[in-house]
């Protein structure tokens, strides 16, 4: 252990510990902006200067490491000045468009400079001309407010896909892709770990809630929602609740308030994908298919398989996403049973997701699902919409798509498909197999190992979330060195309740807390607290199978609930 | 990373890359060695050829195309037969280095750091070449002018065309 003192408070902290870290034990912040937790520490943004004895000039705490006696002090004069004029200079080249800025009231660099008495206009830097590139349905990205910071790149490089990095040298550097590609032609997944990642308003989702808000004030059009399993643990923080808090029924009665609507469950076809993809899998057992068979609910990691790997695509199950499967049941199933056009009903998805804001829009999938808006942007209409959110009541979703089992909902956690999945396989194999609890596959680990022995067949199992994982998997599939039958992967690290859809946090919270194991906490207690824990069981599967789609994988439920893929390499 | 292709120059250029990337990848940070030789193999570094060293490295293309937009000696435009190098350095520049330049642009209709359609010219600027006491200076492949004047450019260029007719 390393015995220093920060703003003269002893601090006791293991080797190794930066100043950054030790600082925090003792309560104290220091300011910063390039330093993300798990994501990003490069030492450049100079926002965490400090002065520590036996340095020279001031030093960055964020990559500075403790040493035995070292006296710092975070906030002297010196740093102060040094701090401002960084954020000055910063300011300089910044398009200062605060007062509508998505990230306005939420932006790092709006607070540091309010705390530092910053002159906005102190240094005048060269006009800004450059052009937004919108070209992308999931991320919109200004270079204008960008203060290369570079944990947008340190995000993308995390996620082994590299579709952003910094360009040029000097005052000309910036971020943007190889050859100053868009975001749409460059290898970009959609995943927005790098919107989740900016600290200022540089990268944000196109956003569709003005189409949202037209649909709603069409009086031809009926309007259905349906929110991601995730949505309910995440869309509180929007509204100051504390991470981790499940906000279901305000939810609910939220968008109830937007408009003539009616709101469904997307645990629902959370259920149906596992009812198709579990007798899916045990086809492939059975029959000999292309194994091993990789889960297809996360658009990011599809694409990232057509763009990267195409020839793992057969290996991919056929099932449509949850978001895809409620949009074609939605505009076959239950447009017929209520007589409703199609084209009259309009289904907005909230999903916590950027990359399904492409799904939607992919060929194979008919337009089904008509807008997918993110956890923030619902946050936003409901605000819009002047509804006071912690003094709404809570509300239940419309029937017929309410009830879903737990599996359903912990589709949102990294491990959640497959734990669903194994509890509806293994009793496809085994009549009497009652397991469902599968703890092997739980808990935001990067990489999970299991093999289940079920009837006299053994399943092997992974379950990766982040691309960076998921990269290791199929390289090691690739060589040989790792053998599984059935494997779950999620774009984002820990699944989707931390996908680039949901709400932005401060840093104070984001270098504190453990976001993903707060937020799936809360889907693993619905879990628990369902009567209902396997999909086969949801009484809603029952009706649905018996009223329209026969058996799981029959033709019916092939038109409908699957889909196909295609390569796409790009490098 | 599979199934990328690039079509790189000439089957002798593409294989003696392919040389190159293989010899040293295993080398950590051989990204700038295979950089510049693949500038000596092509004169410059165009997209197909970059996306090479980045699939054979197992790296992102951005990551390549960063380290060569950050360095001055990497080039994204083709050079020229005749490279020609106007020396910017603090001797020349206060001998009026940068009105030669300009003549150098003005007499080829192009900008420092681009190449002319037929291929005959490309214009750079450097940073002393050590031959101050004849400042300005500019270098043309491996000659040197020395104590230009903006009048003395033309016939310079001249004698390089007619050479190449």
């Amino acid at each position: 252990m390393v015995n220093l003192k920060i703003n003269n408070i002893p601090v006791t902290v293991p080797e190794g510990t930066t100043v950054l870290e030790a600082a925090q034990t003792a309560g104290i912040e220091i300011p910063t902006l390039c330093y993300l937790k798990d994501v990003s520490c490069v030492g450049s943004c100079r926002m965490c200067l400090v002065e520590a004895t036996g340095a020279r000039g001031l030093v960055a705490a964020c990559v500075y490491p403790v040493a035995e006696g070292m006296e710092v002090q975070t906030n002297t004069e010196k740093c102060r000045k040094s701090r401002q004029m960084t954020l000055e200079l910063m300011l300089s080249k910044h398009k200062k468009e605060c007062l509508a800025c998505e990230r306005a009231g939420n932006c790092e660099l709006q607070r540091l400079s309010v705390e530092y008495g910053c002159d906005p206009n102190y240094f005048e830097g060269e006009p800004l001309t450059h052009a937004i590139d919108d070209s992308a349905p999931y991320v919109v990205r200004d270079r204008d407010k960008c203060i290369n910071c570079n944990r947008c790149v340190a995000a993308c490089k995390k996620q082994a896909v590299g579709a952003i990095g910094p360009i040029g040298r000097g005052y000309a550097v910036h971020i943007g892709s190889a050859f100053e590609m868009s975001l749409m032609e460059s290898v970009c997944v959609g995943c927005g770990q790098c919107i989740v990642a900016c600290p200022v308003g540089a990268l944000k989702e196109r956003t569709t809630v003005g189409e949202v808000w037209a649909a709603l004030a069409d009086p031809s059009k009926k309007v259905v929602f349906f929110t991601a399993p995730s949505v309910r643990a995440t869309l509180g923080e929007a509204f100051g609740y504390p991470v981790g808090t499940n906000v279901e029924g305000k939810m609910v009665a939220a968008i109830r308030r937007l408009g003539n609507v009616e709101v469904f469950n997307m645990d629902v076809t959370a259920d149906l994908t596992i009812m198709e993809e579990a007798a899916e899998l045990v086809n492939r057992i059975q029959k000999g298919g292309a194994l091993p068979m990789f889960t297809s609910c996360c658009p990011g990691w599809v694409k990232f398989v057509e763009q990267k790997y195409p020839a793992f695509l057969p290996n991919l199950s056929t099932c449509k996403s949850p978001q895809e499967m409620f949009g074609g049941l939605l505009k076959t199933y239950y447009c017929k049973k209520n007589g409703i056009d199609p084209k009259d009903l309009y289904v907005v998805s909230v999903i916590p997701c950027t990359a399904k804001k492409y799904e939607c829009h992919r060929p194979e999938m008919k337009g089904e699902v008509d807008a997918a808006i993110t956890t923030r942007e619902l946050a936003k209409m409901i605000k819009m919409a002047g509804v006071k959110f912690d003094s709404l009541p809570d509300e239940a979703f419309d029937d017929p798509f309410a009830a879903c089992s737990g599996g359903g909902t912990i589709f949102g956690a990294t491990g959640g498909v497959m734990e669903a999945a194994l509890r509806v396989a293994a009793q496809l194999l085994d009549g009497k197999f009652e397991v469902i609890d599968f703890p092997e596959v739980r808990g935001a680990v990067p990489i999970k190992e299991a093999a289940y022995n079920v009837a006299g067949v053994t399943i092997r199992v992974a379950v990766a979330s982040g691309l960076e994982n998921a990269k290791t998997i199929l390289e090691g599939i690739k060589s040989g060195e790792r053998k599984y039958d059935f494997v779950e992967i999620m774009a984002c690290p820990g699944g989707c309740v931390n996908g680039g859809g949901q709400p932005t946090l401060p840093d104070s919270i984001r270098n504190s807390q453990n976001l993903k194991e707060l937020r799936a906490a809360a889907l693993y207690a619905c879990d628990k607290g369902n009567n209902i824990r396997r999909s086969s069981d949801s009484p809603v599967m029952d009706v649905l199978y018996k009223e329209y789609f026969g058996a799981p994988n029959s033709k019916k439920a092939h038109e409908v609930l699957h889909t196909t893929y295609k390569a796409d390499p790009r490098i | 990373m599979e199934h990328c292709e690039a079509k790189c120059g000439t089957a002798e250029q593409e294989k003696a890359l392919e040389a190159v990337i293989e010899a040293s990848r295993s080398t950590p940070g051989c990204l700038m060695h295979i950089l510049q030789e693949a500038q000596g193999i092509y004169g410059y570094l165009p997209m197909p050829v970059q996306k090479k060293i980045a699939e054979g490295l197992g790296i992102s293309l951005s990551e390549v195309y960063g380290v060569v937009t950050f360095y001055a000696q990497f080039s994204l435009k083709p050079k020229g037969k005749n490279r020609i190098s106007v020396c910017l350095g603090t001797a020349c520049y206060v001998k009026g280095s940068d009105k030669i330049l300009a003549e150098v642009e003005k007499e080829l209709g192009i900008k420092c750091g681009e190449c002319t359609e037929d291929g005959l010219f490309s214009i750079d600027s450097c940073r002393c070449v050590g031959a101050c006491g004849l400042a300005p200076v500019m270098m043309i492949g491996d000659e040197v002018y020395g104590k230009l004047t903006p009048d003395k450019v033309k016939g310079i260029l001249d004698s390089y065309k007619e050479a190449s007719k």
